[in-house]
């Protein structure tokens, strides 16, 4: 279970957003929505302390991880798959070294096993056979593939997914959806999605919480968002609608 | 105030890569890896420039030198202790600033900049120990060799431009050269070059590990790296001259 209680985070003067409350139980997934610019992005980096807050906590089964020692912290974060924006391949290797990379420093799998795990990995998100190929040679939602592929391999408990629709098709987009669901459902997995996609946030997203004006605008279940109030939530889900 | 952040940050680096260091199975393979890009694969150009280094002196040694009181020995004994204690040094160091410091910088930014080191952290790695360890051992290891493959070059330069231009006969040359050399030279050619190691791979390293701001970021990182190496070689010059001759 993820708890985050009173975070609150800033670069120098300008305020990302004040005091953050959120709770993540396990096997479910949160979407993360707001416009560009309201710290979506930020906020995933303090669950995997690539970021630490001005104030508040996160806390992973109960312990904060801010506290942690980097060490212990290095641990935790093998908990944690994460797909980076732009997929953050190692770009002078190939996908398939890609996916094997971090089994090759943090498990004692001989080279048939972790062929094996990688090749499974590989076809959870149906990319089995281009595996010999460099990130260069791929399109941008095989990228993004190979990188949940890279973010799955380790078995994790949670997986982070940083805008995993931006900058592709429609059709790439629902296929990375299905993707998210199935890891989800197959793997028992709690995810965290940041987008701006409400048609994406329909289809996978338990809970929602929307960042608006540096704060935590609205917070609730999925069912909650069909009836809510808050006028900043409606206008950004009608302008996402409108754009589809 | 953006002085201090930076040798603020600078040593924070450091520090990790120093107190990572017994990581070995962490960094190895990026080690031999690291010490083949720095090292051997600089040879080409690290003997062009001893080579024809060595070959000006001569020739400029020769020009000034020009009395009947003035063995030609001289020019060899000059032009090899030249190399020795600052030139095979210094000029394989700015040169290799531009190629070693280069490359540091613009594979570390790249990879700031497109979040690959993000995506090191949040795999359970530790990015310094990783990325930075290696670059800077293989400096350390690496310029040496280096020197003296510039050092050899430069001294065979000499003695081609000697041959060609006739100033010096190649006995002569090598007698003078014989005459100055002393271990102690050697020896403080070395210590220099591993500081200069130092601080090309570091330097390279904090600009590429810190850059941020897309493309332009990393050209800025890569041009700060370069030019930062060279000021900084050319300080530590005087200072090693000023302490050790």
């Amino acid at each position: 279970m993820i708890e985050i209680k009173n975070l609150t985070k800033s670069f120098g003067d300008t305020l990302v957003w004040r005091n953050i409350n959120l709770a993540i139980d396990e096997g479910e997934t949160l979407a993360v929505i707001g416009k560009s610019g309201s710290g979506k992005s930020v906020l995933l980096k303090h669950f995997n302390v690539l970021l630490y807050p001005d104030e508040g906590h996160v806390y992973i089964d109960g312990i904060d991880v801010f506290d942690m020692r980097y060490a212990a912290l290095r641990k935790l974060r093998q908990r944690f798959g994460v797909l980076f924006q732009g997929a953050a391949l190692f770009d002078s290797i190939t996908a398939f070294e890609n996916v094997a990379f971090p089994l090759r420093f943090f498990s004692n799998m001989k080279e048939e096993e972790i062929t094996d795990r990688v090749m499974e990995s590989l076809e959870l998100v149906n990319l089995q056979n281009i595996g010999v190929k460099t990130p260069a040679e791929l399109s941008g939602g095989m990228r993004k593939r190979i990188g949940l592929a890279r973010a799955i391999v380790l078995k994790p408990d949670y997986l982070l997914y940083d805008e995993p629709t931006s900058g592709l098709d429609p059709q790439t987009s629902d296929e990375i959806n299905d993707l998210i669901i199935s890891m989800a459902e197959t793997l028992d997995i709690t995810s965290v999605v940041v987008t701006h996609d409400m048609h994406s946030v329909l289809r996978v997203a338990d809970k929602v919480a929307f960042l608006n004006e540096q704060e935590l605008s609205w917070y609730g279940t999925i069912k909650d968002l069909k009836k809510c109030e808050n006028e900043e939530l409606n206008a950004f889900i009608k302008a996402s609608i409108f754009s589809i | 105030m953006q002085l201090f952040v930076d040798v603020g940050r600078y040593c924070r680096l450091i520090y990790e890569a120093i107190r990572s260091s017994t990581e070995f199975d962490m960094y190895r393979k990026n080690l031999v890896m690291e010490m083949v890009k720095t090292g051997y694969d600089s040879l080409p150009i690290i003997i062009l420039a001893g080579f024809f280094t060595g070959g000006v002196m001569t020739i400029q040694t020769s020009y000034q030198l020009v009395s009947g009181f003035i063995p030609p020995e001289t020019i060899g004994s000059i032009v090899s202790q030249s190399l020795l204690i600052e030139l095979g040094a210094v000029i394989s160091a700015l040169v290799l600033a531009g190629r070693v410091g280069a490359r540091i910088a613009t594979e570390l930014g790249t990879m700031s900049v497109s979040e690959q080191i993000d995506a090191l952290e949040s795999m359970g790695f530790n990015s310094v120990t990783f990325l930075v360890m290696p670059r800077v051992l293989a400096g350390i290891f690496m310029f040496p060799v280096i020197y003296i493959a510039a050092v050899f070059s430069g001294i065979i330069g000499g003695l081609v431009a000697g041959i060609l231009t006739g100033s010096v006969p190649v006995a002569d040359f090598m007698s003078g050269s014989r005459q100055v050399f002393t271990p102690a030279d050697v020896s403080f050619g070395i210590i220099k070059s591993f500081v200069f190691g130092y601080i090309i791979t570091s330097i390279s390293c904090f600009k590429g590990y810190f850059a941020a701001g897309g493309a332009e970021g990393v050209g800025q990182a890569t041009t700060q790296a370069t030019v930062l190496s060279c000021i900084y070689i050319l300080l530590a010059d005087f200072i090693l001259a000023f302490v050790l001759l």
